[in-house]
């Protein structure tokens, strides 16, 4: 199994846990080809998680915006409410093979880190999710969910105490503790497998789409846009049409409050080549490679980098990455809220927005989908919070 | 300039970390001769960076005090370059990749020789991706040091094997910090990277008390102390230079 993606990926990581890294990549080669392994995920992914996940054809939004037509993959309709529960269930289901009794997870909003503990509590794991403390108070009601499902949360009280910092807690997390314990890593970062391993897991999302286009139109979507924090979603919906050079594939990164601003996420615009968590890739730095603290009205897109396999996308041109605001973000929630009935997660909601550009761009006869990675319930306090009104959950 | 070896020639090593621009600049120059002084063989100057992955929370908060000090790169070298001329043993950086890559190899490399730095030891690059640093940082005469831990195993032959400098060998699972008792059977991993190489092998993560320098310097040729050293500078910031320098003495003397 190659270990980069062009220059981008690699093994950046402390000493202690290379033997891990090693076990894991066996473990993930050896049950990936095996088909009672692959039965038991499936089933899990059919009659647990609910998939496959539905295609919907947005056709109020389609007609209002007067373009391409819009398809979005319902992520949002999974068990726990996004795109996370696949790869959760994926790893947890390789943890306990490998034998590991306890998982741990990073979380920024609370989705990793319910899907982990969802999946943890249906595979009877142990579970202990890192969130920042900042988080923990943003996202309360996510934390009580973790807990009601009997993980452990513990507030990060180092760095920023936001989702990078829960990234380099939970890796010393498992420096302490590496022997039962395994890191289900949240996206297609970190360092090798993970994000190999976690792409492969999501990739079920653009299979779907491959297939469920082909029933819906008979041919293969134009575009194809998803949000980008680390990439999973992302991976997942583009992986299987990179061979597909008439389908462009597009991430939208968090631009904040502007590009012009600091107060942005966007590594693929503005960041540099760097060697983070684990991974060669694209982040958010200063001149002298220190990370910088990154912003976005999204908690899920709120994260210094980039997975590697997007950075080597971006490189060879494969894929294309645009920023996308605050602003634009939550016009396109509220939109879609009110002309398809459908809440997306604000992440997706950046998603949401770059395809209504698109489809006036494109113009008719043209097919996009987009990839709805969530449901916005867990939102609807902060989006009240920008539009000036105070409700409590 | 000081070659690593010097500091375990004809005896045990005293290596002493501590973080640059902790509490300043210039008291980390001030402290790394003082270090010197009272008895170390060797000083690894940390290279603060905002987010640390291998270090406990003693270190951590010193590198957060370093940065918020305004602590940037080229002032690291410059402070050391205005003490080279009073070391007489080996100065080595504890580096995360990040600064140094975003650097440019050749551009850190460089400096370390002109200011007497001749090694270099990073945590987030394990033996299978030193090979890019290693390849610069060969050109200029500085050594990549490895390191191996109690998980390493069957890795161990393959670096010791590739190891230049010394060897440094992590104590214990989990990330810097003091610990009261190390459990790892070290002697045995120990005797397995001699199988394999000459390059001295010294201990850390986790040693606080001159008991622990006996226990462990028996064993190996090195003991490590940095969490130990940067508390005690956190304690006394500006004034830390006495206590310092007892401590080290306290460490150093059973070698």
């Amino acid at each position: 199994m190659s270990r980069r993606f062009g220059e981008f990926g690699g093994q950046y990581i402390p000493e202690t846990l290379m033997s891990a890294l090693h076990e894991l990549e066996e473990a993930f080669n050896h049950y990936s080809k095996d088909p009672a392994f692959q039965a038991e995920l499936d089933r899990l992914l059919a009659d647990y998680a609910g998939r496959p996940s539905l295609l919907s054809y947005a056709e109020n939004l389609t007609k209002q915006v007067g373009g391409a037509h819009i398809y979005l993959k319902r992520e949002d309709l999974n068990h726990t409410g996004s795109h996370k529960i696949n790869n959760v269930l994926g790893q947890a289901l390789l943890a306990k093979h490998m034998g590991k009794t306890r998982i741990i997870a990073e979380t920024g909003a609370g989705q990793h880190g319910v899907a982990a503990a969802t999946a943890a509590a249906l595979l009877g794991l142990e579970c202990e999710v890192f969130m920042g403390k900042e988080d923990t108070e943003r996202q309360a009601l996510n934390v009580y969910r973790m807990r009601l499902l009997g993980a452990k949360v513990h507030p990060v009280t180092s760095g920023t105490m936001t989702l990078k910092d829960a990234v380099n807690e939970t890796m010393r997390e498992w420096t302490r503790r590496v022997s039962d314990t395994h890191y289900a890593l949240g996206s297609v970062m970190g360092p090798h497998p993970f994000p190999t391993m976690v792409r492969d897991f999501q990739s079920v999302i653009g299979r779907e789409i491959r297939a469920q286009m082909r029933a819906a139109t008979n041919r293969l979507p134009d575009a194809i846009v998803a949000c980008v924090g680390g990439g999973s979603n992302a991976i997942g919906s583009f992986y299987d049409f990179l061979g597909d050079g008439g389908v462009r594939l597009i991430g939208c990164e968090a631009a904040g409050r502007g590009l012009d601003t600091e107060q942005h996420a966007a590594t693929i615009a503005l960041g540099s080549a760097g060697v983070f968590h684990g991974m060669k890739s694209l982040f958010c730095q200063d001149e002298f490679g220190q990370i910088a603290p990154v912003y976005s009205i999204s908690a899920g897109l709120d994260y210094p980098g980039i997975g590697p396999e997007h950075a080597w996308l971006h490189e060879s041109g494969r894929a294309e990455y645009v920023p996308v605001t605050d602003d634009e973000a939550v016009e396109a929630f509220e939109r879609l809220s009110r002309t398809e009935g459908i809440i997306p997660a604000i992440e997706s909601a950046h998603a949401v927005a770059h395809a209504v550009k698109l489809a006036e761009e494109m113009g008719e006869g043209r097919t996009i989908v987009v990839c709805l990675s969530g449901r916005g319930d867990k939102d609807v306090a902060a989006i009240a919070r920008y539009r000036g009104e105070h409700i409590s959950e | 300039m000081s070659r690593i070896k010097d500091a375990f020639a004809g005896k045990k090593a005293f290596i002493a970390y501590l973080m640059a621009g902790d509490p300043d600049l210039a008291c980390s120059a001030d402290y790394i001769v003082a270090a010197q002084d009272a008895g170390a063989s060797m000083v690894e100057v940390g290279i603060p960076f905002s987010d640390p992955i291998a270090e406990g929370e003693v270190i951590q908060a010193a590198s957060m005090r370093a940065l918020a000090a305004g602590t940037r790169l080229d002032g690291v070298f410059d402070m050391v370059a205005s003490i080279k001329d009073r070391m007489r043993i080996p100065l080595v950086f504890m580096t995360y990749l990040n600064p140094v890559f975003v650097y440019g190899y050749d551009r850190f490399f460089d400096r370390c020789t002109k200011i007497g730095v001749c090694g270099v030891i990073i945590p987030d690059a394990p033996f299978e991706e030193q090979g890019e640093v290693r390849a610069v940082a060969g050109k200029y005469g500085v050594e990549v040091v490895t390191m191996a831990a109690p998980t390493s195993e069957r890795r161990i032959a393959r670096i010791a094997e590739g190891a230049e400098g010394f060897l440094y060998l992590v104590s214990s699972l989990g990330v810097t910090g003091v610990r009261d008792e190390i459990s790892t059977d070290l002697s045995a991993i120990v005797s397995e990277i001699r199988r394999h190489t000459d390059v001295p092998v010294a201990i850390g993560f986790g040693i606080s008390t001159p008991e622990q320098v006996k226990q462990y310097s028996a064993i190996a040729d090195g003991i490590i102390v940095g969490s130990a050293i940067v508390r005690i500078i956190g304690e006394h910031g500006k004034r830390a230079k006495k206590p310092l320098q007892e401590y080290i003495h306290s460490m150093a003397a059973p070698l």
